[in-house]
């Protein structure tokens, strides 16, 4: 296969479909062994077949073509069909290698779980509708893939359907995704009634024909039609991306097994947000405002997600907030013009942090599913590999210079710094504050968990133990890229390696300016060890060592000083209280009105048991006429005589 | 000489006379059934009225049938009404109310 | 006043009598005599109006055969005269307010305004040798033949109806073969179930 054609498009896209469909619908009589072939080999092939796609991608290649037509509606046609551009290709390239990690990973964590066919069946249905989603070149697939992630994401994160809390963080997790996905299809009714065409190519030769209209929303305020579609498909990407405030389901979300919280909510499915909207820039590039808004939130949530991390005693949480606050720097870097900074910095997220969720899921099995870090501490001599993969995923996260983390990063902050719309201000304050949380929380977590004194029981046969190879291996696959990701900078963000498939203008284009002062790869090292991130990077590691490793009594006694900073921070600045009270409190006390009034007293009393009241009481008195008595229905016909006779005569 | 009009005005009177009759009366169905004759009676007066101050036979003709068909109700009713005394035991019209609603 | 006149206003006033009694009058036999009054009066008014025939069918056949009937009724049925006789009153007003209003209504329709002298003269005197029921003969037998027929029909519906009502079943001890062999199983035999009961147990 030289080229690029439908055959090899579907196999990559239908491969783990394949596997899916065999382990779930077969896994009891095939076993487990062969099911968890299966997947592994249909998400293997996806991603050999990914890999040579993203060849002839930088060879040159694209590929737009309809692959079939769903159906036709007067002149709306929803077609199923794949666009392979560089942004495709990359993003195809990165899923299906962490996908495979997982799934490599997850023979050995999930080894004695009962729904272990299950697992590898939902996991490779992720796979299979992440890929759509990326492949799409039209909405309504894109949709199809946004909302059958979502579905995927709800499975997985209520995996072990016994827990409570489980199903009350799926159900979470699902609902606050609607409510982005909401925003998302009035967005995309909005491109269809102004573009009246789903097709991205149609829509984007469209773009400057819908800038130019506006329209009111609001009585008496006129705006600008790109601007509210643009700010509406974000609200999507808020919801699948986690971005304030409808990132309350990510942290829940950690009640899923380990290897689906580095898949789904670290590494593609909260990236598909992001993809969405580098995808869009043709749109977004239109609306200054939409971009303004997109830079705010995701500063906001770098910066106050980051905050959240440093109190959290769950090592799954701490990461968490972590992914949250990251994909906060990755919106900045869209909000900022910088789509090919933020993508670099989604590929090179994908990595170290699947890589940090994988080494807590090889914790949490050595330390028998211990969550706590409190239980924890001097790790590194029970788990080498686990201890230095780790390492290089923190430092690859806080942006250590050299590792993949420390380029994206970097290129982002300098994007923002360069970007002159409004909120870019407190954007690059943010972002440069997030930095400092960032190595404090991150190495906070290492030393807790590998250093220091063991804070668990030494004496017990079942001390902690490197993981079996299934699950250092992909450890190991994954510190990789972690470490030489960051060297493709040069042609992905300042070079031309994305093509026409990210669109800037030119007053916005704060790429091509920091790009002016990129000189090659290790020149941007050096310059890096000499500005503020850096400084503030070691400067977060060494608070971390102090208070953690050398007086650790410390903390202890700032969270009695800060109690009230502390309780804010504890009670998530109450997004989860307000949500349950206004907005699921809310509903169930329409539910309990709606009941009680609406279908108690209205609906049964007044118009079923009222009707037949009245029907009642009117009968009761029609009743009197029919007395029985010849004498008055003899009555009543002279009477009706006389009526007619005076009729007649007057 | 009689105008048409003092017949049409006593078989008037007489169909009122009959109607009155009929409600007024509330306890004796044969009272009833006179009433009705009676009504048949004014109706028939009517009928030869015309017949004779128009020339044409015809309504006398007519006369004839009320009368056979009159007879023949007549009977019909008080066969209802002996079938009806064997059943309940009393001719009183306020009685008869099983078809009250 | 010519005689037609005294005969007219005479035989009228005792009609409307004979009508009010009939109403008004508690006892039963004597409602039917006077509705047989009436009958005679209408008779004599009809042959005022030359219509010679009816008014002696009326005599024959209403008063000889009807009234009669009515009267064999009133006798037969055991009535209790009491209870008859009370709450009269209670309707007469409005019966009567009812009654005048129609009345009022259609003598304005049928007065003098529409019907008198002046726009119905009065007829012809017939010639002599002229028979009323001649006449009623002619036209009955052949122009109306149809429904002196189906006239007929309908008094011997009247027969067989009056007859069927008033049939007694009589109660006869000859047996009823059709009725025997028409019998079946389920009429004569009912199985019911029944638990079965412990004997008691004997000393022995």
């Amino acid at each position: 296969m030289d080229h690029l054609n439908q055959t090899l498009l579907l196999t990559i896209a239908l491969a783990p479909l394949v596997g899916s469909i065999i382990a779930g619908l077969f896994g009891k009589k095939i076993g487990k062994v062969w099911s968890h072939r299966a997947a592994i080999y249909g998400v293997g092939l996806s991603f050999v077949l990914s890999v040579w796609v993203l060849k002839l991608v930088m060879g040159g290649e694209t590929y737009n073509q309809q692959v079939y037509q769903w159906l036709q509606a007067g002149s709306l046609s929803l077609e199923v069909g794949f666009m392979i551009d560089a942004l495709t290709a990359m993003m195809m390239v990165v899923v299906t290698f962490v996908s495979l990690m997982v799934h490599i990973y997850t023979v050995g964590y999930m080894h004695d779980d009962e729904g272990y066919t299950r697992f590898f069946s939902y996991i490779s249905l992720f796979t299979f509708s992440m890929l759509m989603l990326v492949m799409a070149n039209n909405f309504m697939q894109l949709f199809f893939g946004w909302e059958a992630v979502g579905l995927v994401s709800y499975l997985l994160i209520g995996f072990w359907y016994k827990k409570p809390t489980a199903i009350y963080a799926n159900l979470k997790a699902f609902l606050v995704n609607r409510v982005g996905d909401f925003g998302f299809i009035l967005g995309i009714a909005g491109v269809l009634m102004y573009a009246g065409s789903l097709d991205y190519v149609e829509v984007f030769a469209q773009a400057p024909t819908i800038a130019a209209q506006s329209t009111e929303l609001f009585a008496g305020h006129s705006w600008s039609v790109m601007t509210i579609i643009c700010i509406l498909l974000f609200i999507g990407a808020m919801g699948k991306s986690a971005q304030v405030p409808l990132h309350v389901w990510l942290p829940d979300s950690m009640e899923g097994p380990t290897p689906i919280s580095a898949l789904i909510h670290a590494a593609t499915m909260v990236t598909a947000g992001i993809f969405m909207v580098t995808r869009m820039s043709p749109l977004f590039e239109f609306s200054e405002t939409a971009l303004s808004f997109v830079l705010i939130i995701g500063a906001i949530t770098a910066l106050f997600m980051g905050f959240l991390g440093l109190i959290q005693n769950d090592i799954k949480r701490v990461i968490a907030y972590s992914t949250l606050s990251q994909l906060g720097y990755m919106t900045v870097a869209l909000g900022a013009s910088a789509y090919a900074a933020g993508v670099f910095h989604l590929m090179t997220h994908a990595f170290f942090k699947a890589l940090l969720f994988l080494g807590a899921g090889s914790v949490i099995i050595a330390m028998h599913h211990e969550q706590d870090i409190r239980k924890m501490g001097g790790l590194k001599k029970y788990m080498p590999i686990t201890y230095w993969t780790t390492l290089i995923g923190s430092l690859a996260l806080i942006g250590f210079p050299g590792l993949a983390g420390f380029f994206s990063k970097d290129s982002i902050i300098e994007a923002v710094h360069t970007s002159h719309i409004a909120g870019s201000g407190f954007a690059y304050f943010a972002v440069l504050a997030g930095v400092f949380i960032t190595a404090l929380y991150s190495f906070r977590l290492f030393f807790l968990v590998f250093h220091g004194k063991e804070r668990f029981n030494t004496k017990s046969d079942h001390l902690p133990h490197e993981s079996p190879a299934v699950v250092t291996v992909p450890l190991i696959l994954l510190a990789i890229p972690s470490v030489v990701a960051g060297y493709f900078i040069g042609p992905m963000v300042f070079g031309d390696f994305f093509g026409n498939s990210i669109v800037v203008h030119h007053d916005h284009d704060v790429l091509t300016h920091v790009g002016e002062e990129f000189h090659g790869t290790f020149s941007f090292i050096v310059h890096g060890m000499t500005q503020l991130p850096f400084l503030l990077a070691m400067s977060g590691i060494a608070v971390a060592y102090f208070l953690y490793m050398m007086r650790p009594d410390i903390p202890a006694k700032l969270q009695q000083w800060f109690n009230l900073l502390y309780r804010v921070l504890d009670n998530k600045y109450g997004f989860d209280t307000f949500n349950e009270k206004v907005f699921a409190g809310g509903s169930r006390m329409i539910g309990q009105l709606l009941w009680k009034v609406g279908d108690q007293t209205i609906i049964d009393g007044a118009v079923v048991n009222g009707t037949a009241k009245t029907v009642g009481a009117i009968s009761k008195v029609v009743r009197k006429v029919q007395t029985g008595y010849l004498y008055t229905y003899a009555f009543a016909m002279i009477i009706g005589l006389w009526l007619l006779l005076s009729y007649f005569v007057v | 000489m009689i105008a048409l009009s003092d017949f049409l005005i006593l078989g008037a009177l007489l169909f009122s006379l009959s109607v009155a009759g009929i409600f007024i009366n509330r306890k004796n169905i044969i009272i009833l059934l006179m009433c009705i004759e009676l009504m048949l009676l004014a109706v028939n007066l009517n009928f030869i009225a015309f017949s004779h101050y128009s020339g044409d036979i015809a309504g006398q003709i007519f006369v004839f049938f009320i009368l056979t068909v009159a007879a023949a109700e007549a009977a019909i009713g008080l066969a209802i009404l002996v079938v009806l005394f064997r059943n309940m035991q009393t001719i009183n019209v306020a009685d008869l109310n099983k078809l009250k609603g | 006043m010519g005689i037609e006149q005294i005969i007219f206003y005479g035989f009228s006033a005792i009609l409307l009598f004979a009508a009010t009694m009939v109403v008004v009058v508690r006892n039963p036999v004597r409602a039917a005599l006077f509705l047989i009054l009436a009958f005679f009066t209408s008779a004599g008014i009809w042959l005022l109006l030359e219509a010679e025939f009816l008014a002696l069918t009326l005599v024959l056949v209403y008063v000889g055969a009807v009234m009669v009937l009515f009267l064999f009724v009133v006798m037969m049925l055991d009535i209790d005269l009491v209870p008859l006789q009370e709450g009269f009153t209670k309707y007469l007003s409005l019966g009567i307010i009812v009654a005048a209003l129609i009345t009022v209504e259609m003598i304005a329709v049928l007065g003098a305004s529409h019907f008198g002298l002046d726009i119905v003269a009065a007829p012809v005197p017939h010639p002599e040798g002229y028979s009323n029921t001649k006449e009623i003969g002619l036209l009955l037998y052949t122009v109306y033949v149809y429904p002196f027929e189906i006239a007929s029909v309908i008094l011997t519906v009247a027969i067989v109806a009056a007859i069927t009502l008033t049939l007694r079943e009589k109660k006869s001890k000859s047996q009823n073969i059709a009725e025997q062999v028409k019998v079946r199983r389920e009429d004569r035999v009912r199985i019911i179930k029944m638990e079965a009961v412990k004997q008691e147990e004997t000393e022995s």
